[in-house]
């Protein structure tokens, strides 16, 4: 689960990071108000959306000369007349896709003097099993090409779970940064601090590109994105209610009521598999026969037959569905399960596409008999290369 | 011979009196008479646990009473996510040889904090969230579905659970088989990884050729590759082929997997394709053909 720069900033904040002042609004109106809060004469005016390369995007509706996603504004005026330029268009940054996503809430922040720009980011480094920081002094910019061009500049550090961040790491890391003076104090503040919130709040992701080293010597938190574990968010209630839901793709949002993981793509076959991997290979598959799948969509272990039915539902609401695929091979996930959450699911909302269906496993004589049963129109496919030649001739069949 | 397990590994099942625990226990019962010999429940100690067709089997309060009990040497867990790490530490201040976790959606920072107790131990973790491991005829720790297998000469392993059954019911119809089979998992911090059971595949006499099945995120495949190589120079070398999951997955985008994931540029199916070919592994383009992939490979 992601959330907005501005509510990743105050998180941080609650646990002593430096942060500038900042105010979110969610109107127009709101921007005078919130700009008076601030000490000025500078204002930083930032799109708030769950995705990077803001302040290189361009805003849909306005000309290609119209500024990007994150402004300077050197008066009150001015913040208020970006605030209303921005508010309520459609900003496309790199990592938006062409469809870009609309701007709904903005947060005015106070400005800095800016000396250096560093790269910091906290993630679990997944081929020892730890944390680790991963700081560069290439900071402000796309760290991805700084990895590309000079990964000698990015330095990672992993921190032992059972003694902390410790002296030694403290050291390395203000090495890295070329934190010196005042600078290299705070830098001893700051990293246990990042360390604790990302331990704490069960986070996946913490990233502050950039840190900055202001002309006061003093290190600040200038941007911030935090990712969480979804696997913790049940002990955590209070991350839960950050989140956006306007951020999401609906179908997404429906999926994870129900406990699926569902990823929305642009292609015209629906799929519904169990495991992740099989889930994979089925879109690629799908693929290799020259077609496109409409989902990913793993109904998991031990689905229950209510869940089934969910994800067949959500599956057949795409409009762009021109054809289903049921890959199922039974393991945890029994073969008659799904084949009663499907029957179930077709019962209710009927089936105007064809349906390919491909069962193996656990309990799969029963699956089969269940379906054949049914009186349902399904197409029974022996294997998964049969199956994926099925789904797609019968799409590009009709 | 076969690779981790055989007909006497004794296991106790941690998360036994659930639903899944309970028809998974049968399952392995039912299968080759795996030695299934008791449950933990740190509340149930003393008593019985019955499964539907009369099965039963003594609980016990801890792990390590079980042990002590019953001379186990392998553990499989089915405990709930919340629960799920501080199973796995149990198991191995217990001190159990083998510990199985199928639990799947187990936070990160937990299997961190089981991790750096696992790795100051003897024990060896497979998982979590994995299939568990197979060996044909002989034991079955896990959900693998038992009807596919075929005792023979394939060993497979992968980090996807389904897509291990499909390597094992592909070899099983080029009436090749297996020697055994072992999903280590999806999650980014796991127990073990492809190095590891790759080492004992190549020292495994009924082991004769391998299916490795990866996926997007990481760079496990990378590593392995990397670690195959070296192992050729040596004389080590068995004939593989091989399968790469999410060619066709977006970038930044988790794929159910939480390990499943390309972030920054890394972790992309090319790449790790690009390696597991220079290392000598045949890599299938189609997931249905990695059976017949082996075959074209092992026929030279």
């Amino acid at each position: 689960m992601n959330i907005h720069e501005y509510q990743a900033k105050a998180l941080l904040k609650g646990y002593g990071a430096p942060v500038a002042e900042g105010v979110a609004i969610f109107s127009a109106d709101e921007a005078e108000a919130a700009a008076k809060q601030l000490p000025g004469p500078l204002y930083v005016v930032k799109s708030q959306i769950h995705a990077g390369g803001r302040g290189k995007g361009k805003f849909k509706e306005l000309g290609p000369d119209a500024k990007g996603g994150v402004r300077l504004a050197f008066s009150i005026d001015e913040a208020k007349a970006h605030a209303a330029e921005m508010l309520g268009n459609t900003l496309v940054t790199k990592q938006t896709g062409p469809a870009g996503k609309q701007v709904n809430r903005l947060y005015i922040e106070d400005g800095a003097d800016i000396e250096r720009e560093l790269y910091l980011s906290l993630l679990v480094d997944r081929t020892v099993g730890q944390v680790a920081f991963v700081v560069s002094t290439e900071g402000g910019m796309d760290i991805e090409a700084v990895a590309e061009e000079t990964p000698e500049k990015i330095v990672t550090v992993a921190i032992d779970p059972q003694a902390g961040v410790t002296a030694d790491d403290l050291a390395k890391l203000n090495g890295a940064l070329k934190l010196e003076g005042d600078a290299a104090k705070d830098g001893e503040k700051l990293f246990p601090i990042l360390y604790k919130a990302f331990v704490e709040k069960d986070m996946a992701l913490l990233e502050v590109n950039p840190l900055i080293v202001m002309k006061n010597g003093r290190l600040r938190v200038l941007d911030a994105k935090v990712s969480f574990d979804n696997n913790a968010l049940f002990r955590h209630p209070e991350v839960v209610e950050l989140r956006d839901l306007s951020e999401e793709d609906e179908k997404e949002i429906e999926a994870s009521k129900h406990d699926l993981a569902y990823v929305a793509l642009d292609g015209n076959i629906g799929c519904m598999v169990n495991g992740a991997g099989l889930a994979m290979a089925t879109m690629d598959i799908i693929k290799l026969y020259g077609a496109e799948p409409a989902n990913f969509l793993d109904v998991g272990g031990g689905a229950s037959k209510e869940k089934v039915t969910a994800a067949f539902k959500i599956i057949t609401a795409d409009p762009a569905v021109k054809g289903i695929l049921v890959n199922i091979f039974g393991g945890i996930m029994k073969c008659d399960v799904i084949a009663e959450g499907v029957v179930a699911a077709v019962k209710e909302v009927g089936l105007k596409v064809p349906l390919v269906v491909r069962l193996e496993g656990t309990n799969v004589a029963l699956g089969k008999k269940i379906i054949n049963e049914s009186g349902l129109d399904v197409i029974a496919a022996d294997d998964l290369d049969d199956a994926a030649q099925k789904i797609v001739k019968a799409v590009k069949g009709s | 011979m076969s690779i981790l397990i055989d007909k006497n590994t004794k296991i106790l099942v941690q998360g036994l009196t659930g639903k899944t625990g309970t028809f998974h226990t049968e399952q392995a019962l039912a299968y080759h008479g795996t030695k299934m010999v008791g449950g933990i429940h740190p509340k149930k100690g003393g008593s019985t646990w019955e499964g539907s067709n009369g099965e039963k089997l003594p609980i016990f309060a801890s792990v390590a009473d079980g042990k002590a009990e019953t001379g186990a040497n392998a553990s499989v867990i089915y405990v709930p996510p919340a629960g799920a790490a501080d199973a796995i530490i149990e198991a191995i201040e217990a001190e159990i040889e083998l510990i199985v976790c199928i639990t799947e959606g187990i936070p990160v920072a937990d299997m961190i904090r089981a991790k750096a107790i696992l790795d100051k131990s003897k024990s060896r973790l497979i998982g979590p969230n994995c299939p568990g491991v197979m060996t044909p005829d002989e034991c079955k720790i896990g959900i693998m579905p038992g009807n596919i297998f075929k005792k023979g000469s394939v060993g497979i392993l992968s980090r996807s659970g389904t897509l291990t059954y499909e390597a094992v019911f592909q070899t099983t119809n080029e009436g090749l088989g297996q020697s055994s089979a072992v999903g280590i998992g999806g999650d980014p911090v796991k127990g073990t990884e492809f190095i590891d059971i790759l080492d004992l595949y190549l020292d495994d006499p009924e082991t004769e050729s391998i299916i490795m099945i990866g996926e997007i995120g990481g760079s496990a495949e990378e590593d392995a590759s990397a670690w195959l190589i070296e192992q050729a120079k040596k004389g080590r070398k068995k004939p593989m082929a091989g399968f790469i999951a999410g060619r066709t997955a977006p970038a930044g985008r988790t794929m159910g997997h939480a390990g499943a994931v390309i972030s920054g540029g890394k972790g992309g199916a090319e790449d790790k394709i690009k390696a597991m070919e220079a290392a000598g592994i045949r890599v299938s383009p189609s997931p249905a053909r990695l059976g017949k992939t082996l075959v074209e490979v092992l026929k030279g």
